[in-house]
């Protein structure tokens, strides 16, 4: 018997119990106890994570099958199908949404040669197919025994990111190391989210820096979810932990196009009147224009449902940026905030804007600019550390930005500031402020110095503050379109974002512009 | 000798003269009220509720407002507005000549003060009359009679008015202080002539407190007022503060007519929370008694306009004079409620030189001289102040707002009045009167009326600032309070330890899961696409007899890792079945099918109204934050509620608490700039969220406020110095 020849039927089928063994295999990953320790640690699986991004049922998964190459160190010896990364297409709230999720319990979720082509084929997919790549990041670095061809394939990941970017939005979530280059490919990203307690990234960890410059400090100090949300600017979201950040990745998506084309912006059925008046708004600033106010209120007063998605709201606190809703058609909203450094324009703040301002102009979400600025942050600090490049990046994105432009002044906007927040000069399309706004090259008490050193001042301060105080004469100049009622400002804006939707504005051909990096 | 003159009272010279002047007051003209226009001295929620009356009589309004109040909702009821002067009232609405300024330039011919502010002021009253306009008050010198508390006793027991034993003069030393008050016998209270507030004031139980309390109160009243007089009075136990509300138009006419009383012993520090008329507490012989003597202390002082004698009443149905408010005052809703008379009206008609009118004069006589009355009217003063942080003014615009209305609250003889100056928008300003508005609920009985109260307090939506709707939400649903056990240490007894929120029963708490379910699953059906599926029948299996149940959420109710239930909505949503869960996914505890009305929100709204077992439930949506947790409000009680898929929150187990951060005992500076100013000093025990010290950046003053409860250890820093970000500013005590 044991020489017969086996049967076609029993190969086929012994084949399909391997399959369906490799098929357990790539769904159980680095096996029960490594699940068990990264559960331990308060983390969730790279496949649990999947199932949370996306609608229940909707994941499919590629390359499930597909193993390292790699026969150095005894590697050859242990093969994961599938390789640490899971890879696939699903939906989020039935849009559809390319995705990998590196699995820190293979291998501790180092890229390998294959790995990183499996990431490059959802890439390249989710490019061609016009749409979103989310990545979640839980990697302990480059797959060592793989030697160059891990580098490799980092550099390949790094080159298509670029390749991808301003044609789908691509978004990082940082749910446990990323580390060395690695970090990299998020960098490149438009959108880094993290979560606080379980994940880290930098360039040199703690012990190399403590070699190197001799300073003591954790992972978590030197590359923790807060330091890159408060201090740094390098991520844009932080999360309690796993599930509330993958919660917020779907919310966020909601937001975003599917790809650079007009016609992916995305569009809910608007329950919020677009007439709907908004009284809070006429006592919401302060007439003192010393005193702080909260511009995030003003801003959600506006949107639809009062919902404001924030970017970066830990960084620069100085502006707002973030996602919303006009009449359920997404908006990008820049904000100067008095609460903070009085909404002054300074390095973070122009760079955060910058980029955001970017964001939007290359997916075609309309930017809507609310203004309470009272000019640059002054300092040796700022000067020395280079306002006047970092500033030119806001003024330059603006400048450059073809989208539908939309902007409120609801009080100051004072000196060069004034200029760079979206003003009419930088092809803003509609321009207003309100009865309490102040449009001048600065305050009253500065310029009365400068102009009449100090004779009658009082007087002088008076006539300037008649003159110069007040929004006229930038309407008289048509510099804005209206002085608007702060009640009606939803209902006009939505009807200018209806009327912007047809916008048509190119800017001259080149190979590309050279905004000041 | 000592005891008679205890007894028998002091008499002060002025009062004999001033009461004859007071009588000596000759007929004033009649004057038409129609076409004629009113000035009310006063802004916000008084200011509206005059107009409202002046309105209805066809008179022509005038308000006057300070700078900031230039847009306020009083401004905009009026007519006429005119600006009398910058934010602070001192310089603005207390300035008598700039109001006599403003009737002057208006050609107003009526005057009403409202309360507060200048209503208590005889010189204005009489320099308003000087230029021959109506003061829509009492006369002058019944202002300043009754304005001092040692006068307007004296004619109190002169007129035959029961007054709280005690010895009305000066006294000289500690020694004379025991003697006087054994005289009246233990437990007195020690007061300071000039007192109010409760500064100056001790109770004493024997003769080494009343020595002490001597002692205290002398240098507490000379330090508070610069005025060291005090006085000994019995100290009445367990009383209630009952007032009786009148209307007079006297001496002319010298009609009195006396209101049932309204119950005022709510009180927090002195300041009346919830009122409420007539009081469980009066017999009829005592209302009729407490009437009579309000009435001939009114014919005294030769009163006319509407006044109040406010009374300390013991459970023995004995009461005592306190002094009276020669005002309309802020809670005079409740007696219009229960006896259907405009007081307003009335001032404006007695003012006009009209005698108060036949019929309400003969229902008062023959019903024993209080005006008859039916049911029962509550009213809860709704203050702009965070009642979870030691009830600290909270300042700002009302970003969202809505009152309750009767049809809102949709109870069967219930009837809900809300008397504000405010519409959504407006400013809660710091510098006057915290006061939002007086919600008034009226029903046939106590209960019902404090039942609708509830409900009204549950529909009332006011974002923005912080407001004690949840503090008098918390009243409302004592049991002491609904027996009508209010002595005036209600509050003190009730929160001894203050207000930490209202908490909520289990079947409330169970109701509360499943209306977030529901509320998670209307939204997801505007925002969400497929939405939070829902089970139906079908699926409503049965294993070995038993049912099985599929859970569509989990609503984890105080934060992510709270107490959570599982809820299956079933049968389109209208039943469903909730169970406890206790540690991980294990049910504790029995199923509960609950019938689930129709939910009545949308996305946009800040309330949502639905049924649970035919029992209405008004959910208050506050908003969700970054982490997705949703903050509500249901009965008062403000709570945090997380809901998740049976897959998240199986996943959720995972997760770890996010560490506690390590509440810094310091106060770091927030930003580079300038120290303004310190509001502390080492040693100062301070509440949350009072104001520790000013930052000025970029010339805008910030105002840094304590995120604990403590006491200061040290002072870091010196006005003036120029600050870094994270600069230490102060310390606190461990």
């Amino acid at each position: 018997m044991a020489d017969e020849p086996k049967s076609a039927s029993a190969w086929k089928r012994e084949f399909r119990n391997r399959l369906s063994d490799s098929r357990a295999a790539s769904l159980l990953g680095g096996g029960e106890r490594r699940i068990s320790a990264q559960h331990s640690k308060g983390k969730l699986t790279a496949r649990e994570r999947i199932n949370l991004l996306f609608d229940d049922g909707t994941f499919r998964e590629y390359d499930t099958l597909k193993g390292h190459r790699c026969n150095e160190f005894g590697m050859e010896k242990t093969q994961h199908p599938g390789d640490g990364v899971i890879t696939g297409h699903g939906l989020i709230n039935s849009r559809p949404v390319y995705a990998f999720s590196q699995d820190f319990t293979v291998f501790g979720g180092s890229l390998s040669e294959t790995n990183a082509e499996k990431i490059l084929k959802v890439m390249d997919k989710a490019m061609k197919m016009g749409c979103p790549v989310i990545g979640l990041n839980d990697s302990g670095g480059a797959r060592i025994q793989e030697g160059v061809d891990s580098l490799a394939g980092y550099a390949d990941v790094f080159q298509q990111n670029v390749m991808a970017s301003g044609v789908i939005p691509q978004i990082s979530v940082v749910m446990g190391p990323c580390a060395g280059g690695a970090v990299y490919s998020p960098a490149m990203t438009d959108f880094i989210f993290m979560v606080e307690n379980s994940s880290y990234m930098f360039v040199t960890g703690p012990d190399v820096v403590k070699t190197v410059t001799n300073e003591t400090v954790t992972q978590e100090e030197l590359g923790g979810a807060k330091t890159h949300t408060e201090t740094s600017g390098v991520a844009h979201r932080s999360f309690q932990n796993d599930v509330s950040c993958l919660k917020a990745v779907r919310k966020m998506f909601d937001y975003l196009p599917l790809s650079n084309d007009k016609e992916s912006l995305p569009w809910k059925e608007p329950t919020d009147d677009p007439d709907r008046l908004c009284p809070a708004l006429v006592h919401l600033v302060p007439d003192d224009p010393n005193v702080p106010y909260d511009m995030t209120a003003v801003v959600k007063q506006i949107a639809d449902h009062g919902d404001l998605f924030e970017i970066m709201p830990e960084f620069a606190k100085n502006i707002v940026t973030g996602f919303a809703r006009m009449e359920g058609r997404t908006v990008g909203v820049v904000a100067n905030n008095p609460s903070t450094l009085a909404g002054c324009l300074d390095i973070d703040a122009s760079v955060k804007a910058a980029r955001f301002v970017r964001f939007c102009d290359a997916f075609n979400i309309p930017l809507l600019t609310f203004v309470d600025v009272p000019g640059f942050l002054p300092g040796t600090d700022q000067e020395y550390n280079g306002i006047i490049r970092h500033g030119a990046k806001l003024l330059f994105a603006y400048a450059e930005a073809t989208v539908p432009k939309v902007t409120v002044i609801t009080r100051k906007a004072y000196g060069g500031a004034y200029d760079v927040m979206s003003s009419k000069h930088l092809r803003g399309d509609c321009n207003y402020s309100w009865p309490g706004g102040e449009i001048a090259v600065m305050g009253a008490k500065g310029a009365v110095e400068i102009i009449f050193r100090g004779k009658d001042v009082e007087k002088e301060t008076d006539n300037y503050t008649e003159r110069f105080a007040n929004p006229m004469v930038a309407a008289q100049r048509g510099f804005i379109d209206d002085i608007i009622d702060p009640e009606e400002t939803r209902r006009i804006i939505c009807d200018d974002l209806r009327m912007l939707e047809s916008k048509k504005l190119e800017n001259p051909p080149r190979k590309h512009s050279n905004i000041p990096l | 000798m000592l005891s008679t003159a205890v007894l028998t009272s002091r008499r002060l010279q002025p009062v004999l003269s001033s009461r004859v002047a007071l009588l000596s007051t000759v007929a004033q003209e009649v004057l038409p009220l129609e076409g004629e226009k009113v000035l009310v001295a006063n802004r916000g929620e008084i200011a509206c509720r005059v107009f409202r009356t002046a309105k209805k009589l066809g008179m022509s309004t005038v308000s006057i407002h300070s700078d900031v109040d230039s847009m306020a909702q009083h401004v905009k009821n009026s007519d006429e507005h005119v600006c009398v002067g910058p934010a602070a009232s001192i310089k603005s609405y207390l300035v008598i000549d700039n109001v006599i300024e403003a009737i002057k330039s208006t050609g107003a011919k009526y005057v009403h003060p409202g309360y507060g502010f200048l209503s208590e002021n005889s010189l204005f009253c009489e320099k308003v009359q000087d230029i021959g306009v109506r003061f829509v008050g009492p006369p002058s010198r019944a202002i300043q009679a009754m304005g001092d508390k040692i006068e307007s006793k004296q004619i109190a027991i002169d007129a035959g008015i029961n007054t709280i034993p005690g010895f009305q003069g000066v006294i000289k030393d500690a020694e004379e202080c025991v003697t006087i008050s054994k005289d009246v016998g233990y437990p007195v209270m020690i007061k300071a002539s000039a007192g109010g507030g409760g500064k100056g004031m001790r109770i004493a139980w024997n003769d080494d407190e009343a020595r002490e309390g001597f002692r205290l109160s002398t240098d507490e009243a000379k330090a508070s007022f610069d005025d060291d007089r005090i006085f000994v009075e019995k100290f009445i136990e367990r009383p209630h503060h009952i007032e009786i509300q009148l209307l007079a138009d006297g001496p002319v006419h010298d009609n009195v007519v006396c209101f049932p009383e309204r119950e005022c012993s709510i009180q927090r520090r002195n300041q009346k929370v919830i009122e409420e008329a007539p009081s469980v507490l009066l017999t009829e012989e005592t209302r009729r008694e407490m009437a009579r003597q309000a009435a001939q202390l009114a014919r005294a002082v030769g009163y006319s306009s509407a006044g109040t004698v406010e009374f300390l009443c013991d459970e023995k149905q004995n009461f005592y004079f306190l002094e009276m408010n020669t005002r309309l005052q802020v809670e005079h809703p409740v007696t219009e409620m229960i006896t259907n008379v405009d007081l307003v009206q009335h001032m404006l008609e007695v003012a006009a030189g009209h005698p108060l009118p036949a019929d309400l004069v003969k229902a008062c006589t023959d019903n024993g001289g209080v005006v008859p009355f039916k049911g029962w009217a509550i009213e809860s003063r709704i203050y702009a102040e965070d009642p979870f942080r030691g009830f600290l003014p909270s300042t700002g615009p009302l970003l969202s707002y809505s009152e309750p209305t009767t049809e809102g609250v949709n109870m069967p003889g219930v009837t809900v009045r809300c008397d504000s100056g405010v519409v959504e928008g407006s400013d809660i300003s710091m510098f006057y009167d915290p006061m939002i508005s007086k919600l008034v609920t009226y029903a046939d009985t106590r209960i019902n009326a404090i039942d609708g109260m509830k409900e009204a307090l549950n529909q009332y939506v006011i974002k923005g600032v912080g407001h004690n709707t949840p503090f008098c939400a918390s009243v409302c649903r004592n049991e002491n309070f609904r027996k009508g056990d209010t002595p005036t240490s209600f509050i003190d007894t009730h929160y001894p330890e203050g207000f930490h929120g209202v908490e909520l029963k289990e079947e409330e708490t169970v109701a509360l899961a499943v209306s977030v379910a529901a509320i998670a699953r209307a939204k997801s059906e505007v925002l969400d696409s497929p939405p939070l599926p829902l089970s139906s029948s079908e699926v409503f299996q049965t294993e070995n007899g038993e049912p099985v149940v599929v859970d569509n959420v989990i609503v984890t109710l105080g934060g992510h890792h709270g107490q959570s239930y599982a809820v299956a909505l079933e049968d389109a949503g209208t039943r469903a079945q909730v169970r406890k869960l206790g540690e991980g996914m294990e049910y504790d505890g029995d199923v509960h099918t609950l019938d689930l009305g129709p939910m009545d929100y949308s996305p946009m709204s800040s309330l949502a109204k639905t049924t649970v077992d035919g029992s209405k439930k008004v959910i208050q949506i506050f908003g969700e934050d970054a982490e997705g947790v949703l903050s509500v409000q249901m009965e008062g009680s403000v709570v945090d509620c997380v809901v998740r898929s049976p897959d998240e929150f199986a996943l959720s187990m995972h997760m770890k608490e996010p560490p506690v951060v390590d509440t810094s005992l310091m106060l770091l500076s927030p930003m580079p700039g300038k120290l303004i100013s310190y509001a502390v000093e080492v040693g100062d025990a301070v509440e949350l969220g009072q104001e520790l010290c000013v930052v000025e950046a970029m010339k805008m003053q910030n105002v840094q406020r304590s995120e604990r409860r403590g006491v200061i250890k040290s002072i870091n820093c010196a006005v003036g110095d120029s600050l870094k970000v994270d600069q230490v500013l102060l310390e606190f005590e461990e």
